[in-house]
């Protein structure tokens, strides 16, 4: 009798320990909500289909992409001065079923969302990096320190390159060589970026290829099949980056 | 009663947790790193950036960075290791070779230069388009025509061998192997290869002193050469033409690297130190000896290159007793317990005058 009382309390203090052990981090920690941005990559109105799928530019060219990856980083959700810069270093890869990133906001609205397509210039002198920055990810080069911030690789049969490729590789983080690119976007108040606790919201934005042959500048196969150098060419070809980005969609995911 | 057997409960509780935290047992014991820090000689500047400011000296750090140098995995076909070019018996670089040897019977294009004193040069390469001690090896370990291998099966094939899993485990705090950790460590050995103990330095310290001619040809040196081999590092890491001609690779030097002309044919001034030792010499190996080098400054330099450098528009005159002086005065520079110290050869290794394995 005596002994399964004790028992009873034996295990009613374990429960409760147990379940102070795994609620009192919780409790501690600020409340966040997650926001989930997703990039999809489009061309001719469609999504990207590597490979097998022929696509027309502006000037009627006709070609395929076999790569397309760019780096993400900076990523920086505000509301008005208010600034919570996220950081975070993401590679969208067309090759890849997931180019959604997570990120963890103080629940709010919020009216701005800005990124930088590509990789800042500290983080290209800083030595090995890992992760999205590791060079295994092919976006690195080693013969001139620096990441590949875009990379498109194709063919078409108006490149007079080698079995009529395409190599675009854009890079470059030297002054003004530098090609990461700034992309901004501001939310009306009717419609402002919404992050609720405890639960995420999700945030696609597409990436539109139609507009990287034809948008501030031309870029035509025929003229740049290839592009593996920073300078004048890279530069010329990244001034299009600004155009390339547009918001989709924002839905909450309960 | 009912309290000792709750506060035993809990102390079971919390001692388990305790146990099952602290040995999550991997087989390879505690994580206990031996800090280092990198000797900066007497007299010499502090490196102008920090090349460890994110890479935690440590002695496990440094021998897995040995062990990494010296081993043939990062090579296609486990042919060769980055001390197959780069010879601790030739200060790390090729002995009397102009170019070095890759896989394949590949050539490079380009002189392997000694590696020392790494820790105080500001950009790596003959066009100094390697910005980080950690990246550069991910050139040579590419580079078709050097070690021509991919970093996917450089990691497959050391992830194999469990030797590596423990010397990661103790220089890092776990077995976690990736392409980062392996370039920190690689880091660790190339950057505190420090030579310093030359006769000149020995003398600078009042350890010793020169010959007459020796002293002769220090004199000539500071009037003729310590602009741009600045001492003590003996290079003042520019990039300058010197006047060689394009070579059959049409190698245009920096110009690669920054697209402008203006740097055209220019390379990084190499350091004199153990210049004895790292012959042919320039950037693509082709004076063969140091009288020779001589000889270019004073007669041999292609003097109508618009990005000659201002310095050697009139040559460098110099007498032949000069050019003798000089080249005795260079020999001074060669660090013998630099190319002999154990503690860069391989483990285990007590004779590195006769490598095992010798290409040519």
């Amino acid at each position: 009798m005596n002994k399964t009382i004790l028992n009873k309390n034996i295990v009613v203090h374990i429960l409760l320990f147990l379940a102070a052990i795994v609620a009192i981090p919780g409790m501690l920690s600020a409340q966040t909500g997650s926001l989930k941005i997703s990039f999809v990559n489009t061309v001719n109105g469609k999504p990207v289909v590597l490979r097998d799928s022929i696509y027309s530019n502006y000037f009627g060219e006709q070609y395929s992409i076999s790569k397309l990856k760019y780096y993400i980083s900076n990523i920086i959700v505000s509301h008005n001065a208010e600034n919570k810069n996220m950081g975070g270093y993401y590679l969208v890869n067309a090759a890849s079923d997931n180019n959604s990133f997570d990120i963890q906001l103080k629940p709010g609205k919020y009216n701005s969302l800005e990124f930088l397509l590509g990789v800042d210039s500290i983080r290209n002198c800083s030595g090995a990096q890992t992760d999205a920055l590791d060079p295994m990810n092919d976006m690195f080069w080693t013969w001139n320190t620096g990441y590949v911030m875009f990379k498109l690789e194709g063919t078409s049969a108006s490149s007079t390159a080698d079995l009529n490729r395409i190599e675009h590789h854009i890079g470059g983080y030297k002054g003004s060589n530098n090609v990461a690119t700034k992309i901004n976007f501001s939310f009306a108040n009717d419609r402002l970026l919404e992050v609720k606790a405890n639960s995420s919201t999700e945030l696609v934005i597409e990436m539109n290829m139609d507009n990287y042959w034809h948008s501030t500048n031309d870029i035509k196969i025929t003229e740049t099949p290839v592009c593996m150098v920073t300078g004048e060419l890279a530069k010329k070809i990244a001034a299009n980056f600004l155009n390339l980005f547009s918001i989709k969609s924002i839905r909450n995911i309960p | 009663m009912k309290i000792k057997i709750i506060i035993s409960v809990m102390f079971f509780f919390i001692a388990s947790m305790i146990i099952i935290g602290a040995t999550h047992d991997d087989g390879y014991g505690p994580y206990a790193p031996h800090p280092i820090t990198l000797e900066i000689p007497k007299g010499w500047p502090k490196p102008s950036t920090d090349i460890y400011a994110n890479n935690k000296l440590t002695e496990e750090g440094f021998q897995l960075g040995k062990k990494l140098f010296y081993d043939t995995k990062l090579s296609k076909g486990e042919e060769i290791s980055c001390a197959s070019c780069h010879q601790q018996f030739a200060a790390f670089a090729t002995f009397d070779h102009d170019l070095s040897h890759g896989v394949h019977n590949g050539f490079s294009t380009r002189n392997a230069p000694g590696l020392f004193n790494l820790a105080w040069m500001t950009d790596l390469h003959w066009d100094g388009g390697v910005n980080h001690i950690e990246v550069q090896p991910l050139s040579p370990i590419t580079a078709k025509n050097e070690m021509g291998e991919t970093l996917d099966s450089v990691l497959y094939k050391i992830k194999k061998d469990s030797s590596y899993k423990r010397m990661f485990k103790a220089a890092f705090g776990d077995a976690t192997i990736n392409s980062q950790r392996m370039l920190k460590a690689i880091a660790q050995f190339t950057g505190t290869l420090v030579s310093a103990n030359s006769k000149y330095d020995k003398v600078k310290r009042g350890e010793d002193s020169f010959s007459p001619f020796e002293e002769k040809g220090y004199m000539v040196f500071k009037a003729k050469c310590a602009s741009c081999h600045k001492e003590p590092l003996f290079t003042d890491n520019s990039f300058r033409n010197n006047g060689r001609p394009l070579n059959r690779f049409t190698d245009i030097g920096r110009q690669k690297i920054t697209q402008l002309s203006s740097d055209s044919l220019k390379f990084k001034v190499p350091s004199l130190r153990n210049a004895q030792l790292t012959f042919p010499y320039m950037h693509d190996g082709s004076i063969y000896s140091i009288p020779q080098v001589i000889e270019h400054y004073r007669t041999g330099i292609i003097t109508d290159q618009p990005t000659l450098d201002p310095l050697l528009k009139n040559r460098i005159p110099l007498s032949n007793l000069e050019k003798n002086q000089l080249v005795y005065f260079i020999y001074t520079l060669t660090d013998s317990s630099f190319t002999k110290n154990l503690r860069y050869s391989p483990s285990g290794s007590d004779n590195i005058i006769n490598p095992g394995y010798d290409r040519h």
